[in-house]
Protein backbone atom coordinates (compact mmCIF):
# COMPACT_ATOMS: atom_id res chain seq x y z
CA UNK A 1 0.00 0.00 0.00
CA UNK A 2 2.75 2.41 0.89
CA UNK A 3 4.55 1.57 -2.33
CA UNK A 4 1.40 2.30 -4.31
CA UNK A 5 0.94 5.62 -2.51
CA UNK A 6 4.53 6.66 -3.13
CA UNK A 7 4.29 5.59 -6.76
CA UNK A 8 1.12 7.61 -7.34
CA UNK A 9 2.53 10.65 -5.60
CA UNK A 10 5.77 10.51 -7.56
CA UNK A 11 3.94 10.11 -10.86
CA UNK A 12 1.68 13.04 -10.06
CA UNK A 13 4.52 15.30 -8.95
CA UNK A 14 6.81 14.62 -11.92
CA UNK A 15 6.45 16.74 -15.01
CA UNK A 16 3.31 15.96 -16.98
CA UNK A 17 1.63 14.46 -13.96
CA UNK A 18 -1.00 17.17 -13.91
CA UNK A 19 -0.12 18.19 -10.36
CA UNK A 20 -0.45 21.92 -10.99
CA UNK A 21 -3.45 21.62 -13.26
CA UNK A 22 -6.14 21.70 -10.56
CA UNK A 23 -4.36 24.48 -8.71
CA UNK A 24 -4.01 26.58 -11.86
CA UNK A 25 -7.68 26.04 -12.67
CA UNK A 26 -8.67 27.12 -9.15
CA UNK A 27 -6.56 30.26 -9.56
CA UNK A 28 -8.12 31.04 -12.94
CA UNK A 29 -11.71 30.65 -11.72
CA UNK A 30 -11.11 32.79 -8.66
CA UNK A 31 -9.26 35.52 -10.53
CA UNK A 32 -11.83 35.67 -13.32
CA UNK A 33 -14.83 36.04 -11.00
CA UNK A 34 -14.20 39.72 -10.13
CA UNK A 35 -13.85 40.48 -13.85
CA UNK A 36 -17.20 38.90 -14.60
CA UNK A 37 -19.29 40.18 -11.67
CA UNK A 38 -17.56 43.52 -11.12
CA UNK A 39 -15.09 44.68 -8.48
CA UNK A 40 -17.48 45.87 -5.74
CA UNK A 41 -15.92 44.78 -2.46
CA UNK A 42 -19.22 44.14 -0.68
CA UNK A 43 -20.55 41.91 -3.45
CA UNK A 44 -17.32 39.92 -3.56
CA UNK A 45 -17.38 39.53 0.19
CA UNK A 46 -20.86 37.99 -0.01
CA UNK A 47 -20.05 35.49 -2.75
CA UNK A 48 -16.45 34.70 -1.78
CA UNK A 49 -17.11 31.49 0.24
CA UNK A 50 -19.34 30.07 -2.48
CA UNK A 51 -16.97 30.96 -5.29
CA UNK A 52 -13.99 29.43 -3.49
CA UNK A 53 -15.92 26.21 -2.84
CA UNK A 54 -17.14 26.05 -6.42
CA UNK A 55 -13.62 26.65 -7.74
CA UNK A 56 -12.22 23.91 -5.55
CA UNK A 57 -14.96 21.48 -6.64
CA UNK A 58 -14.43 22.17 -10.33
CA UNK A 59 -10.67 21.90 -9.98
CA UNK A 60 -11.20 18.53 -8.34
CA UNK A 61 -13.60 17.45 -11.11
CA UNK A 62 -11.09 18.47 -13.76
CA UNK A 63 -8.43 16.12 -12.44
CA UNK A 64 -10.73 13.12 -12.00
CA UNK A 65 -10.32 11.50 -15.38
CA UNK A 66 -6.56 11.25 -14.74
CA UNK A 67 -7.24 9.35 -11.54
CA UNK A 68 -7.55 5.92 -13.17
CA UNK A 69 -7.37 6.52 -16.92
CA UNK A 70 -3.54 6.56 -17.18
CA UNK A 71 -3.23 3.37 -15.16
CA UNK A 72 -5.92 1.79 -17.31
CA UNK A 73 -4.06 2.63 -20.50
CA UNK A 74 -0.69 1.18 -19.46
CA UNK A 75 -2.24 -1.89 -17.82
CA UNK A 76 -1.36 -1.08 -14.22
CA UNK A 77 -5.01 -1.27 -13.31
CA UNK A 78 -5.29 -4.88 -14.49
CA UNK A 79 -2.35 -5.74 -12.26
CA UNK A 80 -3.98 -3.99 -9.33
CA UNK A 81 -7.20 -5.94 -9.82
CA UNK A 82 -5.33 -9.24 -9.74
CA UNK A 83 -2.88 -8.18 -7.01
CA UNK A 84 -3.10 -9.74 -3.52
CA UNK A 85 -3.89 -6.29 -2.13
CA UNK A 86 -7.71 -5.90 -1.93
CA UNK A 87 -8.96 -3.61 -4.67
CA UNK A 88 -10.92 -1.62 -2.09
CA UNK A 89 -7.68 -0.75 -0.32
CA UNK A 90 -5.89 0.03 -3.59
CA UNK A 91 -8.65 2.42 -4.60
CA UNK A 92 -8.65 4.07 -1.18
CA UNK A 93 -4.93 4.65 -1.57
CA UNK A 94 -5.42 6.07 -5.05
CA UNK A 95 -8.13 8.41 -3.75
CA UNK A 96 -5.78 9.44 -0.93
CA UNK A 97 -3.02 10.16 -3.44
CA UNK A 98 -5.49 12.18 -5.51
CA UNK A 99 -6.45 14.18 -2.46
CA UNK A 100 -2.83 14.80 -1.46
CA UNK A 101 -1.97 16.09 -4.92
CA UNK A 102 -5.22 17.95 -5.71
CA UNK A 103 -7.32 18.57 -2.60
CA UNK A 104 -4.60 19.51 -0.16
CA UNK A 105 -2.99 22.17 -2.41
CA UNK A 106 -6.45 23.63 -2.95
CA UNK A 107 -7.02 23.83 0.81
CA UNK A 108 -3.67 25.57 1.26
CA UNK A 109 -4.25 27.97 -1.64
CA UNK A 110 -7.79 28.92 -0.63
CA UNK A 111 -6.89 31.55 2.03
CA UNK A 112 -4.59 33.35 -0.41
CA UNK A 113 -7.33 33.47 -3.02
CA UNK A 114 -9.75 34.50 -0.26
CA UNK A 115 -7.74 37.71 0.11
CA UNK A 116 -8.31 38.44 -3.57
CA UNK A 117 -12.06 38.02 -3.10
CA UNK A 118 -12.19 40.15 0.06
CA UNK A 119 -13.31 37.26 2.27
CA UNK A 120 -14.52 38.42 5.70
CA UNK A 121 -11.77 37.92 8.36
CA UNK A 122 -13.57 35.32 10.52
CA UNK A 123 -14.19 33.26 7.40
CA UNK A 124 -10.59 32.12 6.78
CA UNK A 125 -10.49 29.56 9.53
CA UNK A 126 -13.86 28.04 8.57
CA UNK A 127 -13.09 28.11 4.86
CA UNK A 128 -9.93 26.10 5.39
CA UNK A 129 -11.65 23.81 7.86
CA UNK A 130 -14.59 23.10 5.56
CA UNK A 131 -12.35 22.51 2.55
CA UNK A 132 -10.05 20.26 4.55
CA UNK A 133 -13.06 18.24 5.67
CA UNK A 134 -14.92 18.29 2.36
CA UNK A 135 -12.29 17.72 -0.33
CA UNK A 136 -11.49 14.14 0.79
CA UNK A 137 -15.16 13.32 0.12
CA UNK A 138 -14.81 14.87 -3.34
CA UNK A 139 -11.79 12.67 -4.08
CA UNK A 140 -13.47 9.48 -2.87
CA UNK A 141 -16.74 10.13 -4.74
CA UNK A 142 -14.72 11.10 -7.80
CA UNK A 143 -12.86 7.81 -7.55
CA UNK A 144 -16.21 6.03 -7.85
CA UNK A 145 -17.08 8.07 -10.93
CA UNK A 146 -13.67 7.38 -12.46
CA UNK A 147 -14.04 3.64 -11.79
CA UNK A 148 -17.48 3.70 -13.39
CA UNK A 149 -16.28 5.31 -16.60
CA UNK A 150 -12.70 4.06 -16.91
CA UNK A 151 -13.44 1.39 -19.50
CA UNK A 152 -15.53 3.76 -21.64
CA UNK A 153 -13.83 5.51 -24.49
CA UNK A 154 -14.02 9.30 -24.15
CA UNK A 155 -15.81 8.96 -20.83
CA UNK A 156 -14.79 12.42 -19.61
CA UNK A 157 -18.11 14.12 -20.28
CA UNK A 158 -20.04 11.19 -18.86
CA UNK A 159 -17.84 11.26 -15.76
CA UNK A 160 -18.76 14.90 -15.11
CA UNK A 161 -22.47 14.20 -15.62
CA UNK A 162 -22.41 11.24 -13.24
CA UNK A 163 -20.36 12.91 -10.52
CA UNK A 164 -22.17 16.26 -10.62
CA UNK A 165 -25.29 15.21 -8.66
CA UNK A 166 -23.18 13.13 -6.28
CA UNK A 167 -21.23 16.27 -5.32
CA UNK A 168 -24.33 18.28 -4.40
CA UNK A 169 -24.63 17.40 -0.67
CA UNK A 170 -20.92 17.95 -0.01
CA UNK A 171 -21.01 21.29 -1.78
CA UNK A 172 -24.12 22.47 0.07
CA UNK A 173 -22.79 21.69 3.52
CA UNK A 174 -19.22 22.75 2.77
CA UNK A 175 -20.21 26.11 1.33
CA UNK A 176 -22.70 26.57 4.18
CA UNK A 177 -19.93 26.15 6.76
CA UNK A 178 -17.74 28.68 4.93
CA UNK A 179 -20.62 31.13 4.49
CA UNK A 180 -21.78 30.96 8.08
CA UNK A 181 -18.20 31.18 9.28
CA UNK A 182 -17.62 34.30 7.21
CA UNK A 183 -20.86 35.80 8.53
CA UNK A 184 -19.89 35.06 12.12
CA UNK A 185 -22.78 32.63 12.66
CA UNK A 186 -22.99 29.26 14.35
CA UNK A 187 -21.38 26.57 12.16
CA UNK A 188 -21.76 23.41 14.24
CA UNK A 189 -24.68 21.78 12.39
CA UNK A 190 -23.39 22.00 8.79
CA UNK A 191 -19.88 21.19 10.00
CA UNK A 192 -21.08 17.99 11.64
CA UNK A 193 -23.14 17.07 8.56
CA UNK A 194 -20.11 17.66 6.34
CA UNK A 195 -17.93 15.53 8.60
CA UNK A 196 -20.61 12.84 8.57
CA UNK A 197 -20.76 12.76 4.77
CA UNK A 198 -16.98 12.60 4.49
CA UNK A 199 -16.63 9.77 7.01
CA UNK A 200 -19.49 7.82 5.41
CA UNK A 201 -18.16 8.05 1.87
CA UNK A 202 -14.61 7.22 2.95
CA UNK A 203 -15.97 4.12 4.71
CA UNK A 204 -18.43 2.95 2.05
CA UNK A 205 -17.49 4.33 -1.36
CA UNK A 206 -14.33 2.23 -1.92
CA UNK A 207 -16.52 -0.90 -1.91
CA UNK A 208 -18.79 0.52 -4.60
CA UNK A 209 -15.78 1.76 -6.59
CA UNK A 210 -14.04 -1.61 -6.41
CA UNK A 211 -17.25 -3.40 -7.41
CA UNK A 212 -17.79 -1.29 -10.52
CA UNK A 213 -14.11 -1.46 -11.46
CA UNK A 214 -14.18 -5.28 -11.36
CA UNK A 215 -17.35 -5.26 -13.47
CA UNK A 216 -15.92 -2.77 -15.92
CA UNK A 217 -12.65 -4.62 -16.45
CA UNK A 218 -14.12 -8.09 -16.65
CA UNK B 1 -45.39 -21.22 -9.67
CA UNK B 2 -43.41 -18.32 -8.27
CA UNK B 3 -42.94 -14.82 -9.58
CA UNK B 4 -39.39 -15.76 -10.65
CA UNK B 5 -40.74 -17.88 -13.50
CA UNK B 6 -41.38 -14.60 -15.30
CA UNK B 7 -37.62 -14.06 -15.39
CA UNK B 8 -37.83 -16.31 -18.43
CA UNK B 9 -38.14 -13.87 -21.36
CA UNK B 10 -40.64 -16.06 -23.24
CA UNK B 11 -42.92 -16.35 -20.22
CA UNK B 12 -42.52 -12.66 -19.58
CA UNK B 13 -43.48 -11.77 -23.15
CA UNK B 14 -46.53 -14.02 -23.01
CA UNK B 15 -47.68 -12.46 -19.77
CA UNK B 16 -46.92 -8.98 -21.02
CA UNK B 17 -48.87 -9.58 -24.25
CA UNK B 18 -51.84 -10.77 -22.20
CA UNK B 19 -51.97 -7.94 -19.65
CA UNK B 20 -50.91 -5.07 -21.88
CA UNK B 21 -54.26 -4.46 -23.66
CA UNK B 22 -56.02 -4.41 -20.30
CA UNK B 23 -53.45 -2.03 -18.84
CA UNK B 24 -53.60 0.32 -21.81
CA UNK B 25 -57.39 0.52 -21.83
CA UNK B 26 -57.63 0.93 -18.06
CA UNK B 27 -54.89 3.54 -17.82
CA UNK B 28 -56.21 5.61 -20.72
CA UNK B 29 -59.72 5.38 -19.29
CA UNK B 30 -58.55 6.51 -15.87
CA UNK B 31 -56.40 9.35 -17.22
CA UNK B 32 -59.09 10.51 -19.65
CA UNK B 33 -61.86 10.42 -17.04
CA UNK B 34 -59.66 12.10 -14.45
CA UNK B 35 -58.49 14.84 -16.80
CA UNK B 36 -61.87 15.57 -18.37
CA UNK B 37 -63.58 15.55 -14.99
CA UNK B 38 -60.76 17.65 -13.57
CA UNK B 39 -60.60 20.16 -16.40
CA UNK B 40 -64.31 20.64 -17.09
CA UNK B 41 -66.21 19.16 -14.18
CA UNK B 42 -64.61 20.93 -11.22
CA UNK B 43 -65.11 24.57 -10.19
CA UNK B 44 -62.28 27.08 -10.28
CA UNK B 45 -60.42 27.66 -7.07
CA UNK B 46 -61.45 30.91 -5.40
CA UNK B 47 -57.88 32.13 -5.16
CA UNK B 48 -56.00 30.28 -7.88
CA UNK B 49 -58.64 30.43 -10.61
CA UNK B 50 -58.24 28.00 -13.45
CA UNK B 51 -54.52 27.41 -12.78
CA UNK B 52 -55.43 24.96 -10.02
CA UNK B 53 -56.29 22.42 -12.71
CA UNK B 54 -52.66 21.82 -13.59
CA UNK B 55 -52.56 19.75 -10.40
CA UNK B 56 -54.07 16.83 -12.37
CA UNK B 57 -50.90 16.57 -14.43
CA UNK B 58 -48.35 17.85 -11.94
CA UNK B 59 -49.01 15.66 -8.92
CA UNK B 60 -49.36 12.29 -10.73
CA UNK B 61 -46.27 12.99 -12.86
CA UNK B 62 -44.21 13.91 -9.82
CA UNK B 63 -45.44 10.81 -8.02
CA UNK B 64 -44.48 8.53 -10.89
CA UNK B 65 -41.12 10.26 -11.39
CA UNK B 66 -40.10 9.16 -7.90
CA UNK B 67 -41.76 5.75 -8.10
CA UNK B 68 -40.05 5.03 -11.42
CA UNK B 69 -36.65 5.51 -9.78
CA UNK B 70 -37.77 3.29 -6.92
CA UNK B 71 -38.85 0.61 -9.38
CA UNK B 72 -35.47 0.88 -11.13
CA UNK B 73 -33.80 0.45 -7.74
CA UNK B 74 -35.73 -2.76 -7.05
CA UNK B 75 -35.09 -4.07 -10.58
CA UNK B 76 -31.35 -3.27 -10.25
CA UNK B 77 -31.18 -5.14 -6.95
CA UNK B 78 -32.88 -8.17 -8.53
CA UNK B 79 -30.37 -8.06 -11.40
CA UNK B 80 -27.39 -7.81 -9.05
CA UNK B 81 -28.61 -10.59 -6.78
CA UNK B 82 -30.33 -13.04 -9.13
CA UNK B 83 -28.95 -12.06 -12.56
CA UNK B 84 -32.30 -12.08 -14.38
CA UNK B 85 -31.86 -10.27 -17.68
CA UNK B 86 -35.51 -9.25 -17.85
CA UNK B 87 -35.06 -7.34 -14.62
CA UNK B 88 -32.09 -5.37 -15.95
CA UNK B 89 -33.95 -4.60 -19.16
CA UNK B 90 -37.01 -3.47 -17.21
CA UNK B 91 -34.83 -1.01 -15.29
CA UNK B 92 -33.39 0.22 -18.58
CA UNK B 93 -36.90 0.55 -20.04
CA UNK B 94 -38.23 2.50 -17.05
CA UNK B 95 -35.56 5.21 -17.09
CA UNK B 96 -36.77 7.22 -20.12
CA UNK B 97 -40.36 7.03 -18.83
CA UNK B 98 -39.15 8.35 -15.50
CA UNK B 99 -37.24 11.17 -17.13
CA UNK B 100 -40.33 12.24 -19.09
CA UNK B 101 -42.39 12.22 -15.88
CA UNK B 102 -39.74 14.36 -14.19
CA UNK B 103 -39.77 16.83 -17.07
CA UNK B 104 -43.59 17.00 -17.01
CA UNK B 105 -43.53 17.67 -13.28
CA UNK B 106 -40.86 20.37 -13.63
CA UNK B 107 -42.55 22.04 -16.62
CA UNK B 108 -46.10 22.03 -15.24
CA UNK B 109 -44.69 23.27 -11.95
CA UNK B 110 -42.99 26.17 -13.74
CA UNK B 111 -46.13 27.00 -15.74
CA UNK B 112 -48.17 27.02 -12.53
CA UNK B 113 -45.52 28.87 -10.56
CA UNK B 114 -45.30 31.79 -12.94
CA UNK B 115 -48.79 33.24 -12.22
CA UNK B 116 -49.00 31.92 -8.64
CA UNK B 117 -45.58 32.50 -7.13
CA UNK B 118 -44.61 35.12 -9.70
CA UNK B 119 -41.58 33.11 -10.78
CA UNK B 120 -40.84 30.26 -13.15
CA UNK B 121 -38.26 28.77 -10.89
CA UNK B 122 -37.18 29.07 -7.28
CA UNK B 123 -34.36 27.27 -5.51
CA UNK B 124 -36.82 25.58 -3.26
CA UNK B 125 -35.94 22.19 -1.72
CA UNK B 126 -38.55 20.24 -3.66
CA UNK B 127 -37.77 21.88 -6.97
CA UNK B 128 -34.05 21.48 -6.43
CA UNK B 129 -34.26 17.83 -5.47
CA UNK B 130 -36.35 17.17 -8.58
CA UNK B 131 -33.70 18.86 -10.68
CA UNK B 132 -31.10 16.61 -9.07
CA UNK B 133 -33.30 13.58 -9.73
CA UNK B 134 -33.45 14.69 -13.37
CA UNK B 135 -29.63 14.78 -13.49
CA UNK B 136 -29.48 11.29 -12.00
CA UNK B 137 -31.83 10.00 -14.70
CA UNK B 138 -29.72 11.62 -17.42
CA UNK B 139 -26.52 10.12 -16.04
CA UNK B 140 -28.14 6.69 -15.73
CA UNK B 141 -29.41 6.72 -19.33
CA UNK B 142 -26.11 8.08 -20.64
CA UNK B 143 -24.21 5.30 -18.89
CA UNK B 144 -26.47 2.65 -20.44
CA UNK B 145 -25.76 4.12 -23.87
CA UNK B 146 -22.03 4.47 -23.34
CA UNK B 147 -21.13 0.91 -22.32
CA UNK B 148 -21.04 -1.50 -25.22
CA UNK B 149 -21.24 -4.89 -23.53
CA UNK B 150 -24.88 -5.25 -22.34
CA UNK B 151 -24.10 -7.27 -19.21
CA UNK B 152 -21.40 -4.86 -18.09
CA UNK B 153 -23.76 -1.96 -18.80
CA UNK B 154 -26.43 -3.61 -16.65
CA UNK B 155 -23.93 -4.15 -13.82
CA UNK B 156 -22.56 -0.62 -13.88
CA UNK B 157 -25.95 1.09 -14.13
CA UNK B 158 -27.31 -1.06 -11.32
CA UNK B 159 -24.56 0.04 -8.95
CA UNK B 160 -25.03 3.62 -10.11
CA UNK B 161 -28.74 3.30 -9.33
CA UNK B 162 -27.98 2.06 -5.80
CA UNK B 163 -25.38 4.74 -5.07
CA UNK B 164 -27.56 7.36 -6.75
CA UNK B 165 -30.52 6.48 -4.53
CA UNK B 166 -28.47 7.10 -1.40
CA UNK B 167 -27.25 10.43 -2.73
CA UNK B 168 -30.72 11.42 -3.95
CA UNK B 169 -32.05 11.00 -0.41
CA UNK B 170 -29.02 12.80 0.99
CA UNK B 171 -29.50 15.70 -1.44
CA UNK B 172 -33.14 15.89 -0.47
CA UNK B 173 -32.23 16.54 3.16
CA UNK B 174 -29.28 18.73 2.24
CA UNK B 175 -31.35 21.15 0.17
CA UNK B 176 -34.04 21.18 2.82
CA UNK B 177 -31.41 22.32 5.27
CA UNK B 178 -30.01 24.83 2.82
CA UNK B 179 -33.19 26.65 1.89
CA UNK B 180 -36.63 26.94 3.36
CA UNK B 181 -39.41 25.97 1.02
CA UNK B 182 -41.74 27.94 -1.20
CA UNK B 183 -43.47 24.77 -2.42
CA UNK B 184 -46.54 23.87 -0.40
CA UNK B 185 -46.66 20.69 1.64
CA UNK B 186 -47.89 17.49 0.09
CA UNK B 187 -51.53 17.72 -0.99
CA UNK B 188 -52.37 14.13 -0.22
CA UNK B 189 -50.46 12.96 2.88
CA UNK B 190 -51.12 9.23 3.02
CA UNK B 191 -49.68 8.69 6.48
CA UNK B 192 -51.77 11.22 8.37
CA UNK B 193 -54.96 10.75 6.36
CA UNK B 194 -55.70 14.47 6.40
CA UNK B 195 -55.51 16.37 3.18
CA UNK B 196 -55.46 19.98 2.08
CA UNK B 197 -57.36 19.37 -1.14
CA UNK B 198 -61.14 19.58 -1.18
CA UNK B 199 -63.18 16.53 -2.24
CA UNK B 200 -64.21 18.28 -5.46
CA UNK B 201 -60.60 18.34 -6.62
CA UNK B 202 -59.56 15.20 -4.84
CA UNK B 203 -61.53 12.48 -6.65
CA UNK B 204 -60.41 13.40 -10.20
CA UNK B 205 -56.86 13.70 -8.82
CA UNK B 206 -57.00 10.16 -7.46
CA UNK B 207 -58.25 8.92 -10.84
CA UNK B 208 -55.32 10.67 -12.54
CA UNK B 209 -52.83 9.22 -10.09
CA UNK B 210 -54.13 5.68 -10.64
CA UNK B 211 -54.18 6.29 -14.39
CA UNK B 212 -50.59 7.56 -14.45
CA UNK B 213 -49.50 4.57 -12.38
CA UNK B 214 -51.14 2.12 -14.79
CA UNK B 215 -49.79 4.05 -17.74
CA UNK B 216 -46.29 3.75 -16.31
CA UNK B 217 -46.67 -0.01 -15.84
CA UNK B 218 -48.04 -0.40 -19.37
CA UNK B 219 -45.18 1.63 -20.83
CA UNK B 220 -42.57 -0.35 -18.91
CA UNK B 221 -44.10 -3.63 -20.10
CA UNK B 222 -44.10 -2.35 -23.67
CA UNK B 223 -40.56 -0.99 -23.59
CA UNK B 224 -39.19 -4.08 -21.81
CA UNK B 225 -40.71 -6.22 -24.56
CA UNK B 226 -38.99 -4.03 -27.14
CA UNK B 227 -35.66 -4.36 -25.34
CA UNK B 228 -36.00 -8.16 -25.18
CA UNK B 229 -36.75 -8.34 -28.90
CA UNK B 230 -33.85 -6.01 -29.68
CA UNK B 231 -31.57 -8.28 -27.68
CA UNK B 232 -32.87 -11.28 -29.64
CA UNK B 233 -32.40 -9.53 -32.95
CA UNK B 234 -28.81 -8.75 -32.02
CA UNK B 235 -28.24 -12.40 -31.08
CA UNK B 236 -29.73 -13.59 -34.39
CA UNK B 237 -27.58 -11.14 -36.33
CA UNK B 238 -24.46 -12.32 -34.49
CA UNK B 239 -25.33 -15.94 -35.27
CA UNK B 240 -25.98 -15.15 -38.94
CA UNK B 241 -22.65 -13.32 -39.06
CA UNK B 242 -20.82 -16.36 -37.71
CA UNK B 243 -22.52 -18.73 -40.14
CA UNK B 244 -21.70 -16.63 -43.19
Amino acid sequence: MRALLIRDLTLALRAGGGFGLGLAFFLIVTVLVPFSVGPQAELLQVIAPGVLWLGALLACLLSLDRLLALDFEDGTLDLLVTAPLPLEAALSVKALAHWLTTGLPLVLAAPVLGVLLNLAPPGYLWLVASLALGTPALSVIGCFGAALTVAIKRGGLLLSLLVLPLYVPTLIFGAEVARRGAGGQEVTTPLLMLAGITCAVIALMPFASAAVLRMGLR
Amino acid sequence: MSIWSYANPVKFLTLSARVQPVLWVLSLAFVATGLIWGFFGTPEDYRQGATVKIIYLHVPAALMAINAWFMMLVASLIWLIRRHHVSALAAKAAAPVGVVMTVIALLTGAIWGQPMWGTWWAWDPRLTSFLILFLFYLGYIALWEAVEDPDTAADLTSVLCLVGSVFAVLSRYAVQFWNQGLHQGTSVPVATGGRSVDDVFFYPLVLCMIGFGLLFIALVFYRTGTEIRLRRAAALRARAGRAA
